[in-house]
């Protein structure tokens, strides 16, 4: 399977998500820079963190405007998975692939710490060979991470099952202590009606090795490839 | 034609840039200021003849680009 990694001019984790990828999936990965208009038929396509075009204006405002974008878009529309980390999530909401927007940090500061997210749904690619409520130590480098929608947006999106993620504590409690920046209803991380495209903060693609403190997000990368391959291939992936 | 573009939070966002802007006016003494919404100012030069184009324009890139209007609203001035 052959994963699509865009890279943006700022972006800064297209390699941590290639190594992840390509030497600890195992899977084939190509970078695709931002001025390019296909992806090549790429089976999955990942926007990675970072900062694209230095956060000017606003974060990912620019980014959407690239011309790859409207191939990452074709492709979402077609049902491709795609998967927005980070910088990757706020260009994939200024480009209004997926609802509501990111404000500056509630407390202002850059919050780069490991976190507790909350896995609240698994029917998505990026969620099926987790379990529900399961609780992923992951880190976060961010700003502009506290996510607000508007009452009727959100609202939309609880009725829908459509946030994948919220900060939690270890144990797996929602608190507003355990949420780092702000976030409406704690969320970290959410879906599109179709659940084919998913965006969250925290960096799944920096916890794929106990090397580097968690490999808890081996998880979310190891989904997709089942999502793909069909039943069997998502039990052996998430053994 | 200039177009001077003033890009703000709406009313119902709340604004954390703002507020801790005015935490730090009431800790001076600055009781009165009651509140502060902090938001961009963008000076466009326009290559078009008429104010009608102008402001047609302005307020086309301000919605596309300068704006997200998920929690933005925008208000133009031409001169």
């Amino acid at each position: 399977m052959t994963f699509a990694v865009v890279v943006f001019p700022g972006s800064n984790c297209d390699h941590d998500a290639y190594h992840a990828i390509k030497h600890v999936l195992g899977e084939d990965a190509v970078f695709v820079w931002h001025k390019e208009t296909s992806l090549h038929g790429a089976d999955v396509v990942l926007l990675p963190g970072g900062f694209s075009h230095g956060d000017y204006l606003r974060t990912g405002a620019i980014a959407r405007f690239s011309p790859v974008m409207r191939a990452v878009e074709d492709a979402a529309r077609a049902g491709t998975p795609v998967l927005g980390i980070c910088n990757g999530f706020q260009v994939l909401l200024e480009c209004g692939l997926l609802p509501g927007a990111m404000l500056r940090n509630r407390d202002l500061k850059f919050h780069c710490e490991f976190v507790h997210v909350r896995v609240e749904r698994t029917d998505t690619p990026f969620t099926r060979a987790a379990r529900e409520g399961q609780v992923l130590r992951l880190p976060i480098a961010h700003g502009d991470g506290n996510y607000w929608a508007p009452p009727e947006t959100l609202d939309a999106l609880e009725r829908g099952g459509q946030v994948v993620f919220r900060y939690a504590t270890a144990a797996g409690e929602v608190t507003d202590e355990a949420n780092p920046n702000g976030s409406v209803h704690g969320i970290a991380g959410i879906c599109n009606e179709a659940r084919n495209v998913v965006g969250l903060m925290p960096h799944p693609e920096r916890a794929c090795e106990t090397a580097v403190g968690s490999d808890d997000g081996l998880v979310v990368l190891r989904s997709v490839l089942g999502t793909m391959a069909g039943d069997g291939a998502l039990e052996a992936a998430s053994r | 034609m200039k177009a001077r573009v003033f890009v703000t939070l709406k009313p119902s966002v709340f604004d954390p840039q703002g507020h801790t802007i005015a935490e730090a006016l009431h800790s001076l003494g600055y009781g009165a200021v009651a509140d502060v919404r902090q938001g961009k100012y963008f000076e466009l030069d326009l290559d078009v003849e008429s104010r009608e184009a102008a402001e047609k324009l302005a307020a086309e890139v301000s919605d596309r680009v300068l704006a997200n209007p998920v929690i933005e609203s925008f208000r133009v001035e031409l001169s």
